[in-house]
């Protein structure tokens, strides 16, 4: 990753404060499970999370009594909120493995203090845009009929279709993603099993923790089985939103057919991705006071990867309206002007606004390092990302080739409903993992500290 | 075979380094059957204590193998076999259009056979384990790093093995019940 102006090692700020021990790095970070009361703010926060999970249980609910009619979606724009909820919650996610595996594998030891609740961030992402396919289904409770099983219609799915590839390609990342996440884990499940004064949490952690002891043989496989899997998962990240993009890309709709898509998808998944980090680092390390853990270098880090990506995102942009031109192909140019002209403009006015001009205020030092303005900038994106989504979805189906069948998508309140459920959703699964679980890894920050390299 | 009642003597120290330095030189004295407890993974320890073959790897490589050929074997057998669909006049077997199914099901079988094996040769999980037994032990999952001599090692003798380990300056010397 290029750095716009990178100072010197020297002035760079620390990955942990100098001055903590083995014993108060795992005294802090276990403190804020083990011993540190519940908080009234916990309870408000993880209440309205609560609330508008029960919101997307009613909305749900009333979806699979009632059907898809209750969305906005018709035909020509039958994918409609759902299909761009999926891309935005998947994207999302993107950036977890992208901390956890690939800047494990290119040893960028900063990762280490924001690895844990990223990765939970990615399990809950998918979990939230899993939802939005199997709610479009129509019949939802056939959902397995998209897996091959051996069944008495003597039907099988069809494997030329990028539809099943994204099947196959969002169940291997989940599974992959709660693995990862769940095995990274267990030595700190044991260190909770060891610290817990309250028996029945020293049962659950102890279960948990499946009995691990800190072996040098177990450390050993266990960090070969877990650089293997942080190798397996970079790819399978890459290939997640590629497949995503292939579901768009593969289709003749104007807007959609072109090469460019792969990239341009992950880029923006990364670029989303660090959004969320840091919209959920900086309360994060306010509240628990984990300021030592997690510190300016990382916002800074994450900022500049929101930078890069940033920028790739534009460069899609700009090739999407060349080619609109360059192709000669009057359909693909009617797409780019009815971006900038027709009756979705004002959002793609806002979608450039968000994605493209607001973020390059990262340029200057001061905004990068201030955790106000970069949560700021960090919720700019999130919507700008959004609203790519949708205009990628929507307005390229709105008018395609005969004026016959072109349309218009107006999302009704359910659209909205669960929209919002999926953000509670999402938000309330998060409360609960600080609350319960280690949300920096501990045995990862201790390796952090001088005193763990060994002296010859 | 009748186990011994003790299942070994454990050696506690403060830091990576003393451990490294312990178990090289209890590897050095002769025994063979020893091992050591850290909070996090310190390098060149699974040497110190005489630990080279980690199977890991051919595990996770055999996984992946069987993912992507089963995978690509199930699509070749339902769209040729089982189920052939003209589409557009393209051959059943596209072999370019079964790539992606390929690549994640090797990723899927590679990272589960990865984590499961080593799960399985770790002989994880295991609730109960005698070391557990010792109440320092609680420490070893925080900033202690213990070294243990199995009572099974066959230069073990509750006398002199306990002179040797406090030999090595440790913090403390504890009988491991079994």
């Amino acid at each position: 990753m290029a750095e716009p102006t990178p100072p010197p090692a020297t002035q760079r700020a620390p990955v942990i404060e100098p001055g903590h021990t083995f014993g108060s790095v795992t005294d802090q970070i276990s403190s804020i499970v083990l011993t540190r009361p519940t908080s009234n703010g916990w309870f408000v926060g993880f209440g309205i999370a609560f609330l508008l999970t029960m919101m997307l249980l009613y909305a749900a609910g009333y979806l699979f009594l009632k059907g898809v009619g209750i969305w906005g979606i018709t035909i020509p724009i039958a994918w409609g909120f759902a299909i761009v909820n999926f891309v935005w919650w998947i994207g999302i996610g993107h950036a977890g493995t992208l901390i956890s595996a690939i800047l494990l594998l290119l040893r960028q030891s900063w990762r280490n203090s924001i690895n844990r609740f990223a990765e939970a961030m990615t399990l809950f992402a998918v979990a939230c845009a899993g939802m939005f396919p199997i709610f479009h289904l129509g019949r939802p409770w056939l959902a397995y009929w998209l897996f091959p099983y051996p069944n008495t219609m003597q039907y099988w799915p069809q494997f030329r279709s990028p539809l099943v590839w994204d099947v196959f390609a969002v169940s291997t990342y989940a599974t992959i993603s709660a693995v990862f996440w769940f095995i990274g884990l267990v030595p700190d499940l044991a260190t909770l099993r060891d610290r817990s004064e309250n028996r029945a949490a020293k049962i659950i952690y102890g279960i948990l923790s499946l009995g691990w002891r800190g072996s040098a043989r177990h450390w050993h496989r266990y960090e070969t089985a877990y650089l293997l899997l942080a190798g397996l998962a970079t790819p399978l990240v890459l290939s997640v939103h590629t497949v995503v993009s292939f579901d768009f890309a593969i289709g003749i709709v104007p807007g959609w057919h072109t090469t460019i898509f792969p990239p341009y998808f992950v880029a923006g998944a990364i670029y989303s991705g660090f959004a969320m980090v840091l919209m959920l680092a900086i309360p994060i390390r306010k509240i628990y006071g984990l300021e030592d853990f997690i510190t300016e270098r990382h916002l800074q880090n994450s900022a500049k990867v929101m930078l890069a990506t940033g920028l790739i995102v534009a460069y899609g942009y700009i090739i999407e309206g060349f080619m609109g031109w360059y192709s000669g192909n009057r359909y693909d140019a009617y797409t780019i002007w009815n971006r900038f002209h027709g009756p979705y403009a004002f959002w793609y006015w806002s979608l450039l606004i968000c994605n493209l001009i607001i973020p390059q205020v990262l340029w200057i030092r001061k905004l990068r390092s201030s955790p106000f303005w970069l949560f700021l900038i960090s919720f700019d994106v999130l919507v700008g990302m959004w609203l790519e989504r949708f205009i990628i979805v929507v307005v390229s189906l709105q008018r395609d080739f005969l004026t016959s069948s072109w349309g218009m998508y107006y999302p009704t309140r359910w659209d909205w409903a669960i929209f919002i459920g999926t953000i509670g959703f999402f938000l309330a699964c998060m409360f609960l993992f600080v609350r319960l679980l280690p949300m920096i890894s501990i045995f990862e920050m201790r390796t952090l500290l001088p005193e763990a390299e060994v002296k010859e | 075979m009748k186990r011994a009642p003790v299942y070994g003597l454990m050696a506690e120290f403060d830091s990576p380094t003393a451990l490294v330095e312990a178990a090289e030189k209890t590897r050095d004295a002769g025994f063979k059957k020893i091992d050591a407890y850290s909070p996090f993974p310190v390098e060149g320890l699974a040497e110190a204590i005489g630990f080279h073959h980690d199977l890991v790897p051919l595990v996770c490589l055999i996984g992946g193998l069987c993912g992507g050929i089963g995978g690509y074997l199930l699509q070749y057998w339902i769209n040729v076999w089982s189920y052939p669909v003209n589409i557009g006049g393209k051959p059943y077997h596209s072999w370019p259009a079964f790539i992606v199914v390929t690549f994640e099901m090797t990723i899927l079988f590679g990272g589960l056979s990865a984590v499961f094996g080593m799960l399985a040769l770790n002989g994880l999980p295991m609730p109960y384990h005698p070391v557990f037994n010792v109440p320092r032990f609680a420490f070893a999952s925080k900033d202690r790093f213990f070294l243990i001599v199995f009572s099974t090692d066959p230069k073990y003798d509750a006398a002199s093995t306990r002179v040797f380990l406090e030999g090595l300056h440790p913090k403390s010397v504890a009988e491991v019940p079994d």
